[in-house]
C-alpha cells in the first residue's frame, strides 16, 4: 500500500502554495506537487502582486532580505490607444507607499519563495512531476497518479490547483473545456534596462514603480489588453487577446507583441533595452458565470482552475492566494472533524462566499457577457480612435472656434459608435457589466 | 529596439526536451478536410505548420511554451493535449 498523507496539492503556484502552508501550518502532512522542475518554472503573469493577501499569510514579507518583489507601485496608468497617439488616464500617490498597496514581481523568483514557504512549514516538495488522474474510490477522491514509476499517492482530500488549463479539473468532470471566449492568451517579453533609464523614463526614485495598462488600435480590434511594468532592471512589457477573436484575426501572437514595441508610445519606454525572455500563457477570463463547483468528496478546486480572476482589474494571484487559504482553512476543519465528505468541505464553498473574490467577481458578472455580445471592432478599435481622434482636435489650436471642436469631437465618438441612441445604450450596458 | 524574430524570441527559454511529443493530431483527415488551419496562426510558438506534399500538419511539439491554446482553439478539437513528462519542456529564469 502507497504512503497515506492528509491531503495532496496538485499545482505549486500561487494557490496551491497558498493552501500547503496553510495546512502545514496547522499540522497535517501535505504533499505539494509541481509539474515543473521547481515551482515557477512554467508560469508567468504581467507582473502585480498585491501586498495585503500575501501577508494574509506571510506578514512583512517585503521586509525581508531577499524578498520576491520588483518594486512598489506608486502610479498605475491607463492609456487609450490610437495608431501613434494615446489618450491617458492615471493616479499616482505617495499614500501608497504606506503602508505598500502592490508590487511588480516576477513569477520565478515569486512562486519558489512561496512555495519554499509552505515546505518550511513542513510540506513535503515533490518536483518534476505531473499529476495525470486523480484516483477514485467510488464517487470520493482519493488519491492521485503521477507520472513516476510507483507514482500513485494517496490522502483524505485532494487540493486542485494546477492553473487555467487544469486538465484534472477537465477529467472529473469540475468543468468541462474552456470555450474560446473564456480564455485570452497573452505573450510577454521581459526586456532588460538600467535602473537609472526606468527611473528617468518614469519619473521614479529608488523602488517605486509604475504600472501602464493599454488598450485600443494595438489589439488590432480584438478584445484585449497590454500591460507595461517596471521592475527593478527591466520591463515586463505583453499583451492578452480573447482567443477567438485571437483565431479569427488569424494574427500570430507574437507579431502582434512586435507592433507593440513599435508604438511611438511605446517603443520610446523600451529604447536600448534587450529582450530578455519571451513567454505566453492563457489567462481565464470567464468571470463570474465560469465559476465551478469548487468542492466536492475529498477535493477543492482553487484559482485559476476555478476561473477565480477578476481581469477588470487584472487581480489574479490574490485570488489563487486566498482561495487556496480558505480551501485550506476548510480542510484542516475538516481534518479536526476527521470528515472529508462533500457536505463537510461545502464550508470552503461558504468561505468563498463571504470574502472579495465572490463579490467582486459577481459585480463584474455581466463583463463577459458585454466583452462577447459587443462587436470587438467597435470597442477596442473605432471608439479609441474617435476618443483619440476627439483629443486631438480639442487640444490643436488651428483658429477654429472651441465650440465647434467640442461638437465635432461628440459627434466623432457618436458616430463611432452608430449614433447617440447606440452611444448612450453601450454606456448602460457596460456601466451595468461592471455593477453586477 | 530592433524587430525579433520568433526564433530570437524562443532562443530565450530553456527547453529540456523529451523525446516524446506531448501533443497530438487525432485524425490526420480532419487537418486535411480542414479549411482554415487555424493552428498554423494562434501558436505562440510556431509548432504547426501545413505541409503541402505531405498534407499533413507538422508538429514541432519542441518549441512549444505548452500555452494551452491550440488544445481550446483548434475548430475541430483535433489536438490531444497533455503536459511533456515533469520536469521536461520549459524552464522560465524571469516567468
Ligand atoms: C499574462 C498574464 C498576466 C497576468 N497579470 C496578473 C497580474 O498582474 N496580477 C495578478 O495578480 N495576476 C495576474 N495574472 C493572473 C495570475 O497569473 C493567475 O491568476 C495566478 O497565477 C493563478 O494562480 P494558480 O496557482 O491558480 O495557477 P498557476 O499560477 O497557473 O499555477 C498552477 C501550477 O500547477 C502546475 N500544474 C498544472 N498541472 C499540473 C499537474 N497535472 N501536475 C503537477 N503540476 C501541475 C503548473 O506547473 C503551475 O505551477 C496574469 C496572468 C497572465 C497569464
Ligand atoms: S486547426 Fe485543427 S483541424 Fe485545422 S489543421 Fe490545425 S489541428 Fe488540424
Ligand atoms: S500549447 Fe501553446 S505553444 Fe504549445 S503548441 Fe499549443 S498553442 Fe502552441
Amino acid at each position: 500500500m502507497a504512503e497515506k498523507f492528509d491531503a495532496i496539492v496538485v499545482g505549486g503556484g500561487p494557490a496551491g502554495a497558498a493552501a500547503a502552508l496553510t495546512m502545514a501550518r496547522a499540522g497535517l502532512s501535505v504533499v505539494l506537487i509541481e509539474r515543473g522542475e521547481f515551482p515557477g518554472a512554467k508560469n508567468i503573469f504581467g507582473g502585480v502582486l498585491y501586498r495585503q493577501q500575501i501577508s494574509d499569510l506571510v506578514p512583512d514579507f517585503w521586509l525581508e532580505k531577499n524578498a520576491p518583489v520588483e518594486r512598489h507601485i506608486v502610479e498605475q496608468r491607463v492609456w487609450m490607444m490610437g495608431k501613434e497617439s494615446m489618450v491617458t488616464f492615471g493616479h499616482r500617490n505617495e499614500a501608497y507607499k504606506e503602508p505598500f498597496n502592490c508590487f511588480t514581481g516576477l513569477r520565478v523568483k515569486f512562486d519558489q519563495w512561496f512555495a519554499d514557504k509552505a515546505v518550511q512549514a513542513g510540506a513535503i516538495p515533490v518536483y518534476s512531476t505531473v499529476v495525470t488522474e486523480v484516483i477514485r474510490e467510488g464517487n470520493k477522491v482519493v488519491g492521485v497518479r503521477t507520472d513516476r514509476d510507483d507514482g500513485d499517492l494517496y490522502a483524505d482530500v485532494v487540493v486542485i490547483a494546477d492553473g487555467v488549463n487544469s486538465l484534472l479539473g477537465k477529467a472529473m468532470g469540475v468543468h468541462k473545456e474552456w470555450a474560446p471566449d473564456e480564455v485570452s492568451l497573452a505573450v510577454k517579453e521581459v526586456i532588460s534596462l538600467p535602473r537609472e533609464k526606468i527611473e528617468d523614463r518614469f519619473n521614479l526614485e529608488g523602488d517605486e514603480g509604475v504600472t501602464i495598462e493599454f488598450m485600443g488600435e494595438t489589439s488590432l480590434g480584438m478584445a484585449g489588453m497590454g500591460f507595461l511594468y517596471t521592475n527593478k532592471e527591466s520591463i515586463s512589457l505583453g499583451i492578452g487577446v480573447m482567443v477567438n477573436h485571437l483565431r479569427d484575426k488569424r494574427v500570430k501572437p507574437y507579431a502582434l507583441l512586435e507592433a507593440v514595441k513599435q508604438h511611438p508610445m511605446i517603443r520610446k519606454l523600451i529604447q536600448g533595452g534587450e529582450m530578455q525572455e519571451y513567454a505566453g500563457h492563457l489567462i481565464p477570463e470567464g468571470g463570474f458565470h465560469s465559476i465551478p463547483k469548487l468542492s466536492g468528496d475529498g477535493w477543492v478546486v482553487c484559482g485559476d482552475a476555478a476561473q477565480l480572476v477578476n481581469f477588470v482589474h487584472r487581480e489574479g494571484t490574490n485570488l489563487a492566494m486566498t482561495s487556496g487559504k480558505l480551501a485550506g482553512e476548510a480542510i484542516v476543519a475538516a481534518h479536526e472533524k476527521g470528515d472529508y465528505s462533500a457536505a463537510s468541505l461545502r464550508l470552503y464553498d461558504e468561505k468563498i462566499k463571504q470574502s472579495f473574490i465572490h463579490k467582486d467577481l459577481k459585480k463584474y458578472k455581466g463583463m463577459h457577457q458585454f466583452l462577447k455580445e459587443q462587436d470587438p471592432a467597435l470597442l477596442f478599435d473605432k471608439l479609441p480612435r474617435a476618443l483619440n481622434e476627439a483629443a486631438y482636435n480639442m487640444f490643436l489650436i488651428d483658429g477654429k472656434p472651441k465650440a465647434d471642436k467640442q461638437k465635432k469631437a461628440m459627434q466623432v465618438v457618436k458616430d463611432a459608435a452608430g449614433g447617440t441612441v447606440n452611444l448612450i445604450k453601450l454606456g448602460y450596458k457596460g456601466w451595468r457589466a461592471m455593477n453586477g | 529596439m530592433s524587430e525579433c524574430s520568433v526564433t530570437d524570441k524562443l532562443f530565450t527559454i530553456r527547453y529540456k526536451c523529451d523525446d516524446q511529443s506531448h501533443l497530438i493530431i487525432k485524425e490526420a483527415d480532419t487537418c486535411v478536410k480542414c479549411t482554415t488551419k487555424d493552428c498554423n496562426y494562434f501558436c505562440p510558438s510556431d509548432v504547426y505548420e501545413w505541409e503541402m506534399k505531405q498534407k499533413i500538419t507538422t508538429v514541432a511539439y519542441e518549441n512549444c511554451i505548452e500555452c494551452g491554446t491550440c488544445r481550446i482553439a483548434c475548430p475541430s478539437d483535433n489536438i490531444h493535449w497533455v503536459y511533456p513528462k515533469g520536469g521536461h519542456g520549459i524552464t522560465y529564469k524571469f516567468g
